[in-house]
């Protein structure tokens, strides 16, 4: 498996970076297929770099003109009717809102229950099991999103609607909970349901190899000191894991706040100029969903302008959100080394 | 990050001998590793909890599986699923199968390998061989980058380069293009893995006899990681066979066989199950799910392909 978080044991063999770093490579390098063979290496990594810059500057480039025409705050309008050119109004606060709850709820789902998993699986699990149970919630990542969307409308739908109805009718007084007259699971919270179980694997997957990674001493010492199996969790290898677990968590995040198509098929769409509303059982459109709505009628250059526009705010969205979790894990391995 | 021994005072719960248990039960300590009542019931619930968590996890998995399997294996064990297109076949009536969809999703899924292995594993070569200082993090830092990438957005990006600036049709070969995007970063994760614990000895050793620095790397580096790096193109295949965003933008669904990455549309597995999926007629819905079983099947086949390499090849030490 390929380490996203930057650590891993391979950083533990001195390599041609650490450990013991050879002083020049005693291999020449002034020859022809040498400067080939570099030049080509490096021109790949200038590319992956090209590449992430292209991208920026494509959507911006084409994002520009659409949010000039536009006759309402871009930032702050909830409108979005971008089918007359000459009229372009369209705001995003509204993705932006049910974007942001929908990957809350995610997270506040997903990351108890995959640090917890991931606890079992490097300190609980008999040695026989702890494999195949990472490979099992490995598998889960496997899974394509358009089954988890037409397995969650129509599976586990309707098993999830009873909950939300007893939500609705205990804790309803709570604008969170309020009625919004959508049937079936196609709310926000039932899709911020369905992305815990998307994200899961990949914060497991990440606290696992941070976990797996504490010092024995660590862990013996606290058992030395008298301290029970889940004491020695809470004082050696949890704060050993935190950074590691931090930077899960917002990878997951830059995940669910991306995730498309499942919510497209999930959540029900608000008719234009419905309330605003803050409940959670009310329908939406994230940024991402927005766009694969809409898809099919990217006819003119100013329309699908806008939904550029909004691709924009969520690509920006991602990157901070990704940077933060690079920069987390950075600081951590400087700590280690 | 503590680095000094910890020790067992947070929860204010470490006891000698000769204090006196919190509990009311006055349970006196015993002999070896007396641990007052509240600590040990603490330490069983946690034991509970993260065995709970873990089956709670299994669930969904196990139920998706179980789903998509039972309504969709009825079609897949009929001939004509693997060997027919939906040509002229409307969401009433049964029959037709899914050869377009598959070929589709083979084709763009290898072309994207195609593309995208070569520059992976020659960015993963640059990071562990040759890249020292600011370019070499600054490369990493993308590639992190481009793993958040949301696939949407590659799907965006690509429109906007392929249809508004190029004017050029959606063709199979732009949903490539956005699906290298994705695989990139998966394959370069891999591959600077495993050739990161290429042993130093080996190099070492190569050097010695005088064999040029990029001549290693081709003989000796690479044959040593191949194992890992295959591993990685799998997992990669897996992800963007899977993926379904950019194909809504460029690549809509058509019902017969298309082979031509630069003509016309191309259907794929997810494309059909999109098409499908709006549907309540019991013809459209079960090749829906025979559809989902067939990509499903897939992507797990090409994931444990994997895994069975990287368990069988991995770099001895």
């Amino acid at each position: 498996m390929s380490s996203v978080t930057g650590v891993s044991l391979a950083d533990k063999t001195p390599g041609p970076h650490g450990g013991a770093p050879l002083s020049g490579d005693g291999a020449g390098t002034g020859r022809l297929g040498d400067r080939l063979f570099g030049g080509a290496a490096k021109g790949a990594g200038l590319l992956v770099i090209a590449l992430v810059t292209l991208v920026g500057v494509f959507l911006l480039w084409q994002a520009i003109p659409a949010i000039a025409n536009d006759k309402v705050n871009f930032l702050t309008s909830r409108e979005w009717s971008v089918n007359d050119s000459n009229n372009l109004r369209f705001g995003i606060v509204e993705l932006l809102w049910t974007t942001v709850t929908v990957s809350a709820i995610a997270m506040l789902i997903a990351v108890p229950v995959g640090v917890a998993v991931a606890l079992f699986i490097t300190q609980y699990a008999p040695t026989w099991l702890s494999r195949p149970a990472a490979s099992l919630i490995d598998l889960l990542a496997a899974v394509p999103s358009i089954v988890f969307g037409i397995w969650g409308l129509r599976t586990f739908g309707p098993v999830f609607e009873p909950v939300q109805n007893f939500l609705r009718d205990t804790i309803g007084w709570i604008p969170l909970f309020s009625d919004a007259n959508i049937s079936g699971g196609s709310t926000i919270l039932f899709v911020g349901v369905v992305l815990a179980i998307m994200v899961l694997p990949i914060v497991t997957a990440l606290s696992r190899e941070v976990f797996a990674q504490t010092p024995i001493t660590h862990r013996e010492g606290a058992l030395a000191l008298g301290a029970t199996k889940w004491e020695m969790i809470r004082v050696a290898v949890l704060p050993f894991g935190k950074p590691g677990v931090i930077s899960a968590a917002m990878l997951g995040l830059g995940r669910a706040l991306g995730e498309t198509i499942a919510v497209t098929i999930i959540l029900s769409t608000l008719p234009d100029g419905s309330k605003w509303t803050w409940s959670l059982l009310n329908g939406g459109e994230t940024f991402a969903s927005r766009i694969a709505n809409n898809a099919a009628e990217f006819d003119t250059p100013q329309k699908a302008g806008a939904f550029i526009a909004a691709g924009l705010v969520l690509f920006i969205l991602t990157f901070v959100v990704n940077a933060i979790a690079r920069i987390v894990i950075d600081r951590r391995k400087a700590f280690t080394e | 990050m503590t680095t000094s021994t910890p020790a067992v005072t947070s929860s204010g719960s470490t006891k000698t001998a000769d204090s006196t248990p919190p509990s009311s039960r006055g349970g006196s300590p015993t002999g070896l590793g007396h641990k007052a009542r509240g600590r040990a019931v603490k330490d069983q619930i946690a034991r509970v909890v993260m065995w709970g968590a873990f089956l709670l996890a299994l669930i969904p998995l196990v139920w998706i599986l179980w789903t998509v399997g039972s309504k969709g294996y009825h079609l897949l064990l009929d001939s004509t699923w693997w060997t027919n297109s939906q040509r002229g076949i409307t969401s009433r009536r049964e029959g037709g199968g899914a050869v377009h969809a598959i070929q589709g999703t083979l084709i763009q899924g290898l072309t994207t390998a195609l593309i995208s292995v070569p520059i992976g594993v020659l960015t993963a070569i640059y990071l562990v061989e040759y890249g020292r200082g600011r370019l070499a993090k600054t490369v990493s830092f993308m590639v992190d980058i481009l793993t958040g990438v949301p696939s949407i957005v590659a799907g965006l990006f690509v429109y906007a380069l392929w249809v508004t600036t190029f004017g050029f049709q959606r063709v199979g070969f732009a949903v490539c293009l956005a699906l290298v995007l994705l695989m990139i970063p998966v394959v370069v994760r891999s591959t600077e893995e495993m050739l990161k614990l290429v042993p130093n000895e080996l190099r070492e050793a190569s050097y010695a006899l005088g064999v040029p620095k990029w001549k290693t790397i081709m003989r000796v580096v690479l044959p040593t990681a191949f194992s890992g790096i295959v591993t990685g193109v799998l997992l990669g295949l897996a992800r963007v066979m899977g993926e379904t965003a950019p194909l809504l933008i460029l690549g809509p669904y058509t019902k017969s066989i298309a082979t031509d990455l630069f003509g016309g549309l191309m259907p794929t597995l997810p494309t059909m199950i999109n098409q499908d999926r709006t549907e309540s007629l019991p013809a459209a819905v079960d090749r829906m799910w025979a559809a989902a079983l067939t990509l499903i099947l897939l992507v797990l086949l090409l994931n444990i392909a994997g895994r069975v390499v990287s368990r069988f090849g991995s770099v001895k030490k």
